[in-house]
């Protein structure tokens, strides 16, 4: 047994009772999404049908099998509203992953140059807000861009504009709750790569006549690509399924598709339509959930 | 004796003077004086008021134990430290104010510091684009610059696909291509197997002469500095305590530091008790009176050290030790073989002489057998010339 | 050659400018007498008293703070074994989907999650409640744990264990004489983060709880949805309190433990 192996195998016995979990929690009840969104809605409880019975022997569930069908889908592929919805997600997402890297980028850049001793204190006040809930920092919002809130009050006392303007239920509104929550996942990764660039390199560029600016985009931004993607990726895909921050801040007219989700869910009570929904937005954040799972081992396992 | 150690210089006897003639009219002004020049990080110094001139066309070396400040010097030198004080004079001006971005000088870093996201021949044109030079020119540089470090069909990998060697070639390359004034290098070969490191020396020496440019190598390897430089500055804590040819820096260290810091030495404490003309003796504890060469810098007290190399130390056996010569006098030092080392090309003998101190010998193995070899714990005679003797203040 | 431009300066101020004000903001309200949110009525702890009187808030509170213990203990257990399985076991079959599992819940849209882990609850007919938020939970926040346990033990010296081996132990022993100590830090911290997590989650919490047993932030949620209200305030300044309490107290643990050693995984 070489050096590297000896811990293999009482580690692996560690992996069975999460992998059980994991099984039991995570893979298996995507099954029960799958089954029931080639189900129908009744008014029952549960709300569809069929509902399998092992009691009742292999013919009754040969028959609930038999009425399994694409319908929901086929609605989904119809109705405006959903594929407006999907769309609405992905540009949302899209344009607050571009937001977020346009602010995102010069703090994680400003932390990267301040002198060591400060940078770990820089980090904690980045993570810090992070550690406080998600949605008190979305309601913290609505205090601020309320119609008499501060911001308001705060432009009408510098004659900035000369009525109150309408803040929430906006996109705008919505946009800023994002960047806010999504922000110290942008930074934190971009942060990450952009202190590991050898310091050395950028002398080596100003050394071979680099303006600052030259050794900016020649070195530090190529370099800091890695994280740059993990940050985009971090933000892109739970910003799609987003349903609190758009429920609470954005205007109703074009929910986001976590919100259309939701609304067939909780208010429509059709589950099987809302379980279809889940099974296209996972199919859609398929590639990016693999292309971040890639890096994320590559990172944690140190894997080329 | 002095004038001929001047006069030594290694490269096939050209002396210092032929090598510095192509360099034209302003020959007198050195290319790089710096002058009482300061370093402090905090209240630490690291490089103090330190003086230097360097000749256009030089081979260069630093040498200093590690942490003395060669780094913080060549680093001042490219413009990535501001000094506290004095002045850095390149071609008699002032470079002070100059980013490091603009100056005439080049560094190979101490780890290389390739952009590992460029493959070598973006990495060699990296500083001929930062010049403005047209890219037929550049391509012809780049070129030219793989086939002199001999880079050939690696043009297109990146530097985590190269090795050691290989890495420390692209970095040379670099930071030759804009063909600087100046080249500082700091530590070039210290990530070097043995092997390669030997060659590299030549390579380097080789480059030099060939592009006629000036060098500054940064190392804290003696033998490697002793190869290549035309003149060695030595550093200690931030000072440059000698400045000299390799000859003259172990052939007449001019302080004791030096001498122990550069090869084996034999230090044999004492006080001076006669001169007379070119002669000291020199009374010592352990080895009774010696006679030395006179000093040739003045000594501060006549409490003094005298340093006397292992391999001009010669053994004798003690019933056949040679006898007084006429004029000067030999000195002569009865001990016995305490330990004995074989190292291929010569022996090294530990000698305790009867007053108990120690002495090292070097004996060249000059014939295959070992017929005047000496065996553990036979008596012998350590005998040295007064001229092969140096005087240093304690 | 660090150099601190003004450009750094401002974009670093404004980046924490940025995520702090709204915060301060909402502290600062949280102190006003008025019951109109945005007239400054002067300071009082009106709404902190109206909050200690809410029954319905505190033992929404009360659940989450239950669900966030249980879930975060079960979670860290479960996380740790997870990460030294993956940085420890090489490779078993399995490995890779085992690892995706894990690192899929980090970004996985929250909807996703919860619907999929309502309808398991609901097939096998399970009882909504408490149980099944807490299974929730620690679903979703043994991967937070997994990741910052398996940062650091990455980067740990494996020669430790090896010479606590070579000096006699077995790896079970030498993991718990030698690599847990050294990693405890990191597990203290993968608890904390489970257990915010859990108190902060609004969605999963909705699709998996049953009636009668409401989560802190589902209550919150419903008051949010009906605008400002100055007792929301005053729980959300309590909240981030306690927890500005706990990140100063751990990290000024963390110093005071090991000055040398490097910091527990960022989040
Ligand atoms: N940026 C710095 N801050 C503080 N001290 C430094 C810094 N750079 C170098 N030093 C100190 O200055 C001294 C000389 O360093 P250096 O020039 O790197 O030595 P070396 O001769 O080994 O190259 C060392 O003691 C080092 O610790
Ligand atoms: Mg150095």
């Amino acid at each position: 047994m070489s050096g590297r192996r000896l811990f293999t195998t009482p580690a692996r016995r560690a992996a069975v009772a999460p992998l059980l979990w994991m099984l039991l929690f995570f893979l298996l009840p995507f099954g029960f999404v799958l089954k029931i969104s080639l189900s129908q809605t009744v008014i029952a409880q549960p709300p569809y049908v069929p509902v399998f019975d092992p009691a009742q022997g292999m013919a009754a569930l040969k028959a609930a099998f038999a009425t399994l069908s694409l319908e929901n889908f086929r609605l989904l592929a119809a109705d405006h509203l959903y594929i407006l919805s999907y769309l609405r997600s992905i540009v949302v997402a899209l344009i607050s992953t571009a937001i977020l890297l346009a602010v995102g980028y010069p703090v994680a850049y400003g932390m990267s140059r301040l002198p060591a001793r400060w940078q770990p204190i820089a980090m904690i006040l980045v993570i810090v807000p992070f550690w406080t809930s998600f949605l008190i920092r979305v309601y913290a919002w609505i205090n601020i861009l309320q119609h008499d809130g501060i911001l308001n009050k705060t432009l009408l006392a510098l004659h900035v504009v000369s009525a109150p303007v309408v803040w929430l239920s906006t996109d705008t509104a919505m946009y800023i709750g994002i960047v806010y929550s999504y922000l110290p996942f942008m930074i934190l990764p971009l942060y990450a790569t952009l202190a590991k660039i050898d310091t050395t390199l950028l002398e080596a560029s100003a050394d071979l006549g680099g303006s600052r600016l030259a050794t900016f985009w020649l070195v530090t931004f190529p370099l800091s690509l890695p994280g740059v993607g993990a940050g985009a990726l971090l933000c892109f895909i739970p910003i799609v399924g987003e349903f609190v921050i758009p429920d609470l801040l954005a205007g109703s007219r074009s929910p986001m598709i976590g919100q259309t989700l939701w609304l067939e869910f909780f208010t429509n009570r059709d589950w099987p339509v809302a379980s279809a929904i889940a099974i296209v937005l996972l199919v859609l954040l398929l590639a990016p959930l693999l292309v971040y799972e890639r890096m994320q081992r590559r990172q944690l396992e140190g894997r080329r | 004796m002095d004038a001929m150690l001047h006069r030594e210089t290694k490269r096939g006897g050209m002396t210092d003077d032929a090598r510095q003639a192509p360099d034209v009219a302003g020959a007198d002004i050195p290319l790089l004086q710096l002058d009482a020049l300061v370093k402090r990080f905090g209240r630490f110094t690291a490089v103090d008021r330190l003086a230097l001139d360097i000749k256009a066309g030089e081979f260069f070396a630093l040498l200093g134990p590690s942490g003395c400040g060669k780094t913080t010097l060549l680093r001042m030198l490219a413009g990535f430290e501001t000094p506290d004080a004095g002045r850095i004079l390149l071609d008699g001006q002032d470079i002070a104010g100059i980013p490091p971005h603009q100056r005439p000088v080049n560094m190979m870093f101490q780890n290389y510091a390739l952009f590992p996201h460029l493959s070598v021949q973006d990495n060699i044109a990296f500083g001929l684009k930062r010049a403005g030079l047209p890219r037929e020119e550049i391509k012809a540089r780049v070129t030219e610059m793989i086939a002199l470090l001999k880079l050939e069909s690696m043009e297109r990998r990146k530097p985590d696909q190269l090795s050691g060697g290989q890495r420390q070639r692209v970095a040379l390359a670099r930071a030759l291509a804009r063909r600087p004034r100046l080249l500082l290098l700091d530590e070039p070969l210290a990530a070097l197997d043995k092997k390669l490191r030997e060659n590299t020396q030549a390579e380097l020496m080789r480059l030099q002469r060939q592009l006629g440019m000036t060098f500054i190598v940064v190392t804290h390897d003696q033998e490697e500095a002793m190869m290549m430089a035309d003149r060695i500055g030595v550093m200690n804590a931030g000072h440059l305590v000698q400045v000299a040819t390799p000859r003259q820096l172990y052939e007449a260290p001019n302080s004791r530091w030096v001498a122990e810091f550069v090869g084996g030495v034999n230090i044999i404490d004492g006080k001076i008790a006669s001169r007379d003309a070119g002669r000291v003796t020199i009374a010592t504890p352990d080895a009774g009176g010696i006679i030395a060469a006179a000093p040739l810098q003045a000594l501060t007290t006549d409490q003094v050290c005298v340093a006397i190399r292992p391999e001009k130390v010669r053994l004798s056996a003690h019933e056949s030790a040679p006898d007084d010569d006429d004029a000067g006098g030999i000195n002569r030092l009865a001990g016995v073989i305490a330990g004995i080392s074989y190292l291929g090309g010569q022996t090294r003998y530990q000698i305790r002489l009867d007053s108990g101190a120690q002495l090292r010998a070097s004996v060249a193995n000059i014939a295959r057998l070992d017929l005047d070899a000496f065996d553990p714990a036979q008596r012998v005679v350590a005998w040295f010339a007064p001229d092969d003797c140096v005087v240093l203040d304690r | 050659m660090k150099h601190l431009s003004r450009f750094n300066i401002t974009s670093l101020t404004l980046g924490l400018a940025f995520l702090y004000l709204p915060i301060v903001v909402l502290v600062i309200y949280s102190f006003n007498a008025s019951r109109l949110v945005t007239v400054w009525g002067g300071w009082s702890l009106r709404w902190y008293a109206e909050f200690f009187n809410d029954a319905a808030m505190l033992s929404a509170a009360a659940m989450s703070l239950r669900v966030g213990v249980v879930s975060a203990t079960a979670a860290t257990i479960l996380g740790t074994l997870a990460a030294v399985a993956l940085t420890r076991g090489e490779s078993f079959r399995g490995r890779t989907l085992f690892s995706g599992m894990l690192y899929a819940p980090l970004v996985m849209p929250e909807v996703i999650t919860g619907l999929s882990l309502l309808l398991l609850f609901v097939a096998v007919n399970a009882e909504r409640g408490f149980w099944t938020v807490t299974i929730a939970h620690t679903t979703l926040t043994m991967c937070f744990v997994t990741v910052v346990v398996q940062s650091r033990l990455g980067s740990l010296d494996r020669s430790l264990e090896e010479a606590a081996m070579d000096l006699g132990c077995d790896p079970l022993r030498a993991f718990l004489k030698v690599t847990l100590p050294l990693i405890l830090p990191s597990v203290a911290a993968g608890w904390m983060l489970a257990f915010t997590l859990s108190m902060d989650d609004l969605v999963i919490a909705s699709f998996t709880t049953g009636p009668g047993s409401t989560t802190l932030p589902i209550r919150i949620y419903s008051e949010v949805r009906l605008g400002v209200k100055p007792e929301i305030n005053a729980i959300c300044t309590l909240i981030i309190g306690s927890i500005a309490l706990v990140i100063i107290a751990a990290s000024l643990a963390s110093k005071l433990s090991s000055r040398q050693g490097e910091s527990a995984a960022p989040l």
